[in-house]
């Protein structure tokens, strides 16, 4: 049955939908967050190509399902902890991020999460539940192990902790040895390890050299999981399986989802490396064009509907520009300048 | 009573766990087994589950560290030793150091890194790491010179809400004591007069204080009054206190055990230098390791980092001047 057309889709909060007879309650409201990550992140691109926005920009085409579908299974209130990676728009928006954080850090609004002092994928708000990540592979993993370590030295149990990682961070120490800490210590973390081919240009029989990357899974005394990453309807399952098994006490997850970047590392790469065959095969499938046919084939909802929710998102991504857009930029004379917490421990002036 | 330095970080961490719930301590060997050099003797049984073995996995453990901090704990790393740090270099300067900054959450935790040279020990088991720690913004980096400021200056650690790096010297581990554990000490970030002077200031830190007072009171024999000021924290430094002393004597040596290059003692040089050339009546001196790995056989060592003797000379030479 076809969600009811007059209701706003649920953009702030992914409960699964009770009209839904969909085999998975939360294909269509996770849809919609990889919608609303598609439209940001063409503006976002549109945004760099103009010289709005500064540094650079990292989408997640083509990963929007892979991530979100781990997102939608975790709970932000519920006391779940989150560090996406630099592909995690969807995940992000799904686990709650207000759709103003990535444009007021893209953008450097001092308004936003990072205040001008960092950009772009580099975002969080950690009090909330979700980490900010560092450029450095691999390092987040443990980060999410000393949260889910703290909560078991508090007595909170039922709580998880989730990271994505590409196939390059997997090459990390950082990412060996984090993954191992939490098989020792039996954390409830899930690891989603979207195997998108390619680390900047590079492919993956220069990344590593076993058959499949779940196989680690076992060498880690970890779950292993593959999924197809294009496919929403089989992620869901998969994630669901997963957070369902460490919320249990099963201890780690490993989620590894084949699929293809649908981008460059960055909007100034045009992924000219890629090769023609790979772009033509199934690992090239968009995941929301795919998700998109499979609402239409099994009429959970129509064409006219999709089409709505859309133009609802592109209203909401164009106000959330412009609302950012007419912010004011940062002001180095009001700024701190102060990189600890004790302030009269600072040393922060001492090079000006 | 007689207590010794490393009884004293031991003390600390046991009050730090009586009394904080949000302590805990993570690192190799350091639950049953108490800890490479035992400064976690027996804690893990009076704590039980709030002192956790870590497999060797530096970058891991701290990041655990950071995780736990973000989420509220009060971390103690136990690093085995200070030069393994290298490994969680990363975690340390990239995800501690920023943190603050960039999300306006603090993660305070303490890193204990067991410094230092000793007889026989070796390139990989002998650095002096405060002047790379210090380099990077984010950090507060500590350096007790003494059994007191040993346990003081752990339990202010453990308080602060930034990231320590505890640099604690194995040569004092277990040859210095005092008669007791202090009731208190002096804030974190102030310097001490350790020796007081008119001739001549050294300024210096961790188990260098203790060669430069060897110094001092050899050159008392010949009526030259010496000053040593015992920095405590290489970040921040104290600048008030060493200027001050320096407006005293009008001479300044700075002694440390890290490598020569950059560093603590070019740093405090290069403040007294732009804040008290004025103050100066001769050209600033420091002494450090020298710029070589550190070597194994003894003869070698003694040779290689400052001692009471390479500092005596080299404050001849300054008063000289």
């Amino acid at each position: 049955m076809p969600a009811a057309k007059t209701q706003r889709p649920p953009f702030l909060k992914a409960a699964p939908n009770d009209q839904i007879t969909a085999p998975n309650k939360l294909f269509l409201p996770t849809y919609k967050w990889m919608l609303l990550s598609r439209v940001l992140e063409d503006k976002l691109g549109s945004l760099y190509r103009s010289g709005k926005i500064v540094g650079g920009v990292y989408l997640g085409r083509g990963q929007e399902a892979f991530s979100a579908a781990l997102a939608v299974h975790l709970d932000q209130a519920g006391g779940d902890v989150y560090a996406p990676l630099i592909r995690d728009m969807a995940g992000r928006l799904a686990f709650g991020e207000p759709l103003i954080d990535p444009m007021r850090t893209y953008l450097g609004s001092p308004l936003g999460p990072m205040r001008g002092r960092d950009g772009n994928i580099h975002r969080g708000r950690p009090r909330e539940g979700m980490l900010a990540m560092i450029s450095h592979l691999g390092a987040m993993v443990s980060v999410v192990n000393g949260v889910l370590l703290s909560r078991r030295l508090r007595g909170i149990k039922g709580q998880v902790g989730a990271t994505c990682v590409g196939d390059g961070a997997t090459s990390t120490g950082s990412f060996h040895e984090a993954l191992n800490q939490a098989a020792v210590e039996k954390l409830p973390l899930v690891v989603a390890v979207a195997n998108n081919q390619f680390a900047y240009s590079t492919s993956t029989d220069r990344q590593y050299a076993c058959a499949d990357l779940v196989d680690r899974a076992i060498g880690y005394g970890v779950m292993g999981y593959r999924c197809d990453g294009t496919n929403l309807e089989e992620c869901l399952a998969v994630f669901g399986e997963a957070v369902s098994r460490a919320r249990a006490g099963d201890g780690p997850q490993m989620v590894v989802g084949s699929l293809l970047r649908l981008s460059g590392h960055g909007e100034h790469d045009d992924a000219s490396y890629v090769p023609a065959t790979m772009r033509k095969s199934a690992l090239a499938g968009d995941c929301l064009e795919l998700a998109r046919l499979r609402i239409l084939e099994s009429a959970w909802a129509s064409e006219e509907e999709l089409d709505l929710w859309k133009t609802e998102i592109v209203n909401q991504v164009d106000d959330a520009l412009e609302l950012a857009g007419s912010e004011p930029e940062p002001d180095p004379t009001g700024e701190a300048w102060c990189s600890l917490s004790v302030r009269h421990l600072c040393e922060g002036n001492l090079g000006a | 009573m007689n207590v010794t330095y490393l009884d004293a970080i031991r003390e600390a961490q046991a009050k730090a766990l009586a009394e904080d719930d949000r302590v805990f301590l993570y690192g190799q060997d350091i639950a049953s087994f108490g800890g490479a050099f035992k400064a976690t003797k027996r804690l893990a049984e009076e704590f039980p589950g709030r002192v956790l073995d870590s497999p060797i996995s530096e970058d891991a453990m701290v990041g655990m560290a950071i995780g736990a901090a973000i989420d509220g704990m009060r971390p103690i790393i136990e690093m085995q030793f200070a030069d393994f740090s290298s490994i969680a270099f990363n975690q340390i300067v990239n995800q501690a150091g920023t943190h603050f900054y960039r999300t306006g959450v603090p993660v305070p935790f303490v890193i204990r890194l067991p410094s230092g040279g000793n007889k026989g020990s070796g390139p990989f088991h002998s650095q002096s790491l405060e002047s790379l720690y210090a380099h990077f913004p984010g950090l507060v980096v500590l350096m007790p010179a003494t059994v007191e400021d040993a346990y003081t200056m752990l339990l202010d650690a453990v308080a602060l809400d930034d990231p320590v790096i505890f640099c604690e010297h194995k040569l004092l581990y277990y040859h210095l004591k005092a008669e007791a554990l202090p009731t208190n000490g002096l804030p974190i970030g102030k310097a001490r007069i350790a020796r007081a002077g008119t001739h001549a200031t050294v300024v210096t830190a961790s188990a260098m204080l203790h060669e430069a007072l060897k110094a001092a009171n050899q050159l008392a024999e010949e009526a030259w009054d010496i000053e040593v000021v015992d920095l405590r924290s290489a970040k921040p430094i104290d600048t008030d206190t060493v200027l001050a002393s320096v407006a005293r004597t009008g001479r300044i040596l700075c002694v440390a055990e890290s490598f020569p290059w950059g560093g603590l003692n070019a740093e405090v040089i290069a403040r007294v230098v732009a804040e008290g050339f004025h103050l100066l009546d001769a050209p600033p001196l420091r002494l450090n390791s020298r710029d070589t790995p550190i070597p194994y056989h003894p003869n070698l060592w003694a040779a290689h980092r400052p001692t009471a003797a390479s500092i005596t000379t080299a404050l001849r030479k300054l008063l000289g001047f």
